[in-house]
Order: C-alpha cells, then structure tokens, then sequence
C-alpha cells in the first residue's frame, strides 16, 4: 500500500514538474480564418490617446508638416527624407543619414504600424508617437532645427496658421501641437491587408502550402514568434540578437542606455515585419541586405554571444524550410499605397 | 511510512501549497505581471514565477530595493526578500509594458 502511494507521488510529481518545465507553444490549427489564429489578426482599429483623436484636420496638417523639408535647418530634410513611402516609409539606407549627410549609427525605422507600437525608437526611449516626433527635428545631428525659429515661421505663415486652427482650435502652434499632428498622420500608415491577412482572416487561396509551411516554422520550431509576436509581429521587447557590430571596441549598448540592467547591454527593439520586404536592409545596425541573410543569422543564433538573448537558439532548417520561412516573410507586404504628396503652402 | 510523510511534506513546500507566512507569488503571464500592486512588511518574499511560453526577467532599480533577477523560461521563478520599507517599481527588462508596484511598510 505504502509502494503503490509513493509511486502515485512519484507520478505525480514527475508530471507537473515536466509540465512545468516545458516551454509549450501555442497551439495552432493552420487553416485559413481558424478561430486558433485570431491573436494574428491586426485590429483595424490604430490605437491613439484620448487627447489626439485623428480627425481629418489633424491628419491632413500632420501630413503637411511629415513632407515639409522646411522644418530642418538646413531647408532639405523633412521626416519623409528618413522615413520615405517609397522606401518601406524607411530610407533605404544602412543607417541613417542626418545634418549634412553625416552617417548615423542606427537604421531609420519604418513609420508602418507604429502606431500600434506600446514604445517608440529602437531603444525605446520614446513612450509614444507624440512623444517621439520633435526628437529628429531637435537633434543637431538629424534635422538639427531651431525650434522656436519653426514655430514662429509657422505661425507666420497664414495656410499653417489656418490649418493649425482647425486642427488644434485655441491650442496655438508649438511641440505639443506639431507633435500630434505628425503623430495623428504617422497612425495612418497601416500594413494589415498582406496576403497572410487575408489568409488570417478566411481567405483559403491567400497563401501558399509553401507560406503556410513557413508560417508554422515561424510560430514553432524556429521560435520567430516569441519576439515577433501577435498581431503586430513584434513583442513591444528588447533583445540582444547577437548582431557582429556588439562586438566593436565601443558597441552601441541600445536599450541599456534608458534601462541600466545586464540583459540590456545591445538589446535593441523588435521592429514589426509587415511589409519586410520593403524596409530592408535589416536590423537597426543595417548589417543585413536581405531577408535570406537575415534568416542565415538567426540559424546561427547570432555571431557575437557576449550578453545573447536567451531566446536566441541555433536554428536547424533544411533548405527547403529556409525556403519556406523565406517565402512566408514575403508574405508579410500588404499590396503598395499610393502616397499623394501634400500641397505645401509657399513661403 | 516515515519516508512517505517526508515525501508529501517534500512535495508540498517543492510546489508551493503550504502558504508560509510573509511569502507571496506573482505570475508573470501573457507579458503581464498577475498584480498590479502588492503591498508587503519589511522581511517579506515575493516569488516571480514566468508563465509565459518565453523568457522574463524582473528588476528592480527603485532605492528601496535595487535587484536584476536576470532571464528565466516558463516553469521557473525567482525570489526576492524585500528589507527595507518604500515603494519599488518592478518592471521586465526585456517587455516594458510588464510593471508593476510592490509598498514595503
């Protein structure tokens, strides 16, 4: 009797400490609009504070100031010049280019889906898209504008002065309003009709076998959605990936900058990937031209491990799963908007 | 027999069933912690336990309590002795939208 209670123990004990220790997967059915696969879906709906509700005015003036090279100091950059619709709303660039072309150390991150982002900058240091937006035009070594100069020229000039009326009635024209006018056109720049979309959303024929393939290569054994996670294929997180550059004489420490903890020496954000195959080249240090590269540094779980990730793991992929993860990625870019420039109001 | 009674005592505190006094669990789950606020005394232990499918980590850089808990899979936890009174912002360092405030009076 004693035995038979001591094995039911051990039993027992066996069981919840396995189930403990296993770090289970989701559980998905892969078949097209399954109710499994709903955390995917993006919400139409872009999240915005309740102080800077997206009106037309807003979206329209934040439109204007986005393309107007006129807020830098040198008259020829505006947000649009690092953040290009063309371009993946990127720059096409390593890394980005700021005052008089001096090269800077990080990628310009793509406008798409940010509004959806709980933070902003690679390094987080930004808590929202509002908050964000006068940091390009202030740094001397981006737009290096003078602000107070803009907000008098603005002020100055009667199509702003209009405009900024409509927009922000009685709040004048300063960072505050600048910002939530830019902010309120950034949230306009959605990626969320890819054909793995539509594939989320019912649509049988929107992806390939191949895609779907790699799609569960995706969420299971390469362990992609950990960090790239549901709906906007990005965990909001920090991670260090193991990226050649952390192992420079003076690395650039990313997140660690704003939180001082171990984990975040060269931790830097989980970019989203809808539409990935416009916004390369990859990684916020650029050192990736394409996603079969960028795959390639992830099967081999990074190439400098000083501080690595934990979730960063060999990968082991036959060539055919390469392809299919390759070709699931591709699936990713919603079809092209066109971008109507804006009438600029002249000088 | 001796060994059967040892075993289930074993197990119980192995799992955490027999509540001790001045000990308190926080599950971090769906890129949450499971309160938002505890409140303690000065002695007390909180166990951090990682529900998520991914890696957590819990730090703290509050004065009252500085701690890095480093990174931890799911099944696994950490714990942390708070000595001394004050309010301390937890928060994960790898998903800062994880935080958290632990009142030690």
């Amino acid at each position: 009797m004693v035995n038979k209670l001591i094995t039911a123990l051990l039993v027992t004990v066996f069981v919840l400490t396995s189930s403990q220790a296993m770090a289970a997967k989701k559980k998905y059915v892969f078949k097209a609009g399954h109710k499994s696969l709903r955390e995917w879906r993006l919400p139409k709906r872009v999240p915005y504070p309740r102080d800077n509700k997206p009106t037309r005015a807003r979206i329209e003036l934040g439109k204007m100031l986005f393309f107007d090279p006129r807020l830098s100091g040198d008259g020829n950059m505006s947000c649009a010049s690092c953040h290009n619709p063309v371009l993946g709303w990127s720059d096409g660039l390593p890394t980005a280019k700021g005052f008089k072309s001096k090269v800077l150390g990080r990628a310009s991150p793509t406008i798409i889906n940010t509004g959806y982002n709980l933070i902003q900058m690679w390094d987080g240091r930004k808590k929202s898209l509002e908050d964000q937006a006068m940091g390009p035009m202030e740094a001397t070594v981006e737009m290096n504008m003078n602000t107070e100069k803009l907000f008098k020229w603005l002020s100055a000039n009667e199509t702003y002065l209009r405009a900024f009326k409509r927009a922000y009635p009685g709040k004048g024209i300063n960072a505050d309003t600048v910002s939530k006018a830019i902010a309120a056109f950034e949230r306009t720049v959605v990626s969320r009709n890819s054909r793995f979309d539509r594939w989320i959303r019912g649509n049988k024929k929107a992806m390939t076998k191949q895609e779907i393939n790699g799609f569960k290569l995706f969420v299971g054994r390469a362990g992609c959605a950990d960090c790239h996670s549901a709906p906007n294929f990005t965990d909001d997180g920090f991670h260090n990936i193991g990226l050649k550059s952390f192992g420079d004489s003076e690395p650039d420490m990313g997140r660690y900058a704003q939180r001082p903890v171990k984990l975040m020496k060269g931790a830097f954000k989980t970019p989203t990937l809808r539409d990935i195959t416009r916004t390369g080249p990859y990684f916020h240090d650029g050192s990736a031209e394409t996603l079969d590269e960028v795959i390639e540094h992830y099967m081999k779980g990074g190439v400098v491990t000083t501080n690595l990730s934990p979730s960063m793991k060999k990968i082991k992929l036959c060539s055919s799963e390469r392809e299919d993860l390759l070709a699931f990625l591709q699936a990713l870019t919603s079809p092209y908007v066109h971008v109507t420039l804006p009438k600029l109001p002249p000088n | 027999m001796k060994n059967l009674i040892a075993l289930i005592i074993t197990s119980m505190l192995f799992f955490g069933l027999g509540a001790y006094a001045g000990s308190f669990n926080v599950g971090q789950k769906n890129k949450q912690f499971t309160k938002n606020k505890l409140v303690l005394k000065v002695g007390d232990k909180v166990r951090f336990t990682n529900e998520d499918p991914f890696f957590h980590n819990v730090f703290s850089l509050s004065p009252a309590k500085t701690f890095d808990l480093g990174s931890y899979p799911k099944g696994e936890f950490r714990e942390v002795t708070f000595d001394s009174a004050g309010t301390i912002d937890v928060e994960c360092a790898i998903h800062p939208q994880m935080r958290m405030t632990i009142v030690v009076k």
